[in-house]
């Protein structure tokens, strides 16, 4: 990946925040204090280590994860296979795309893989067959059949 | 489909919960509701699967998985589904789907992403997921991202939030 990642490490408390909140914030008035009497710590900290948390990009976010396929979003993964000496310019005409969610480079002949978001099925086919008429190469799209995981949980 | 409110709460809420000693109410005081009300609509929202848990997503990269490769395979069509399910099960695995195949430049059908803290540690990771496989698969690559190019995170698009995003 990117070159300028910077490895965390993660004092013992925050480790210990952060399973437990993959898990249910719960819903009741005051969550960070019922986390916190749960896990021996005060509210204040609790608070202050997420905050510290997602400045420092050890969390990207905190929150609701929403389904959003089940409020009519469409993701669509899709790929090209991009000449290398125009392989900037493309990205430049791809990413121009508001529906272009993601794009990352990938060691492939598929060289270029990137995430249509849209609100329906036609939008996303539509949001291909520019991309297509821009560059000039073909958009494979591989949009998903069947999902069978999405949540990751690395040990922290 | 989703209510105004839905949207309302879609659009407060997908940047974060507020960190203040009670969100549900800061998050109520926003929509003009009380907190009762957003903490009942969450809850349902739960059960329905629009929302999937309420927490924390780190940051993998930052915690020192800094290896993600994208391992494809192409699974016999009679097995791929039962496969899947113990594929994605594996803790190392996010976003494992069935794709369509676009023969005969892409012969995969199963895609899993795998994380680790170096390439060689993905390649053991792909190598246990072959083995689980077995017999039924008849090909696989491993994509490596080199280069993030774009990432706006999934947001509700536009149209369908109301609100920007």
């Amino acid at each position: 990946m990117s070159g300028a990642t910077t490895v965390l490490a993660l004092d013992a408390t925050d480790a210990l925040l952060i399973r437990r909140l993959h898990g249910d914030l719960p819903l009741t008035d005051t969550p960070y204090a019922d986390v916190a009497r749960e896990l021996g710590l005060s509210e204040d900290e609790v608070v202050a280590r997420l905050q510290t948390m997602l400045a420092d990009g050890v969390l990207s976010r905190f929150g609701p994860l929403f389904q959003i396929e089940r409020a009519g979003g469409q993701f669509v993964l899709a790929a090209m296979q991009v000449p290398e000496d125009r392989f900037d310019a493309v990205a430049e005409q791809v990413n121009a795309l508001p529906e272009v969610a993601h794009n990352y480079r990938r060691q492939h002949r598929f060289n270029m893989w990137f995430v249509l978001a849209c609100s329906s099925p036609a939008q996303a086919s539509a949001a291909g067959v520019r991309i297509e008429a821009v560059t000039g190469l073909r958009v494979f799209a591989f949009p998903k059949e069947k999902e069978f995981f999405v949540e990751l949980r690395l040990p922290v | 489909m989703l209510s105004p409110f839905d949207r309302q709460l879609i659009a407060a809420t997908q940047a974060g919960l507020p960190l203040v000693p009670r969100p549900y109410d800061a998050v109520g005081a926003q929509l003009g509701v009380s907190g009762a009300v957003v903490r009942e609509r969450l809850e349902g929202m739960l059960r329905e699967g629009l929302v999937r848990r309420i927490g924390a997503v780190p940051n993998h990269y930052r915690l020192g998985y800094i290896a993600n490769g994208m391992t494809v395979w192409d699974v016999d069509d009679a097995l791929v589904d039962a496969l899947g399910e113990k594929v994605g099960a594996l803790s190392f695995v996010s976003h494992c789907y069935r794709r369509p195949r676009a023969l005969p430049d892409w012969p995969y059908n199963l895609f899993a992403m795998v994380h680790g803290h170096h390439r060689a540690e993905v390649e053991r990771r792909a190598l246990q997921i072959h083995c689980l496989l077995a017999e039924a698969c008849r090909g696989h690559d491993i994509l490596y991202s080199e280069r993030i190019l774009k990432k706006t995170g999934l947001r509700l698009p536009d149209s369908a939030a109301g609100s920007t995003g």
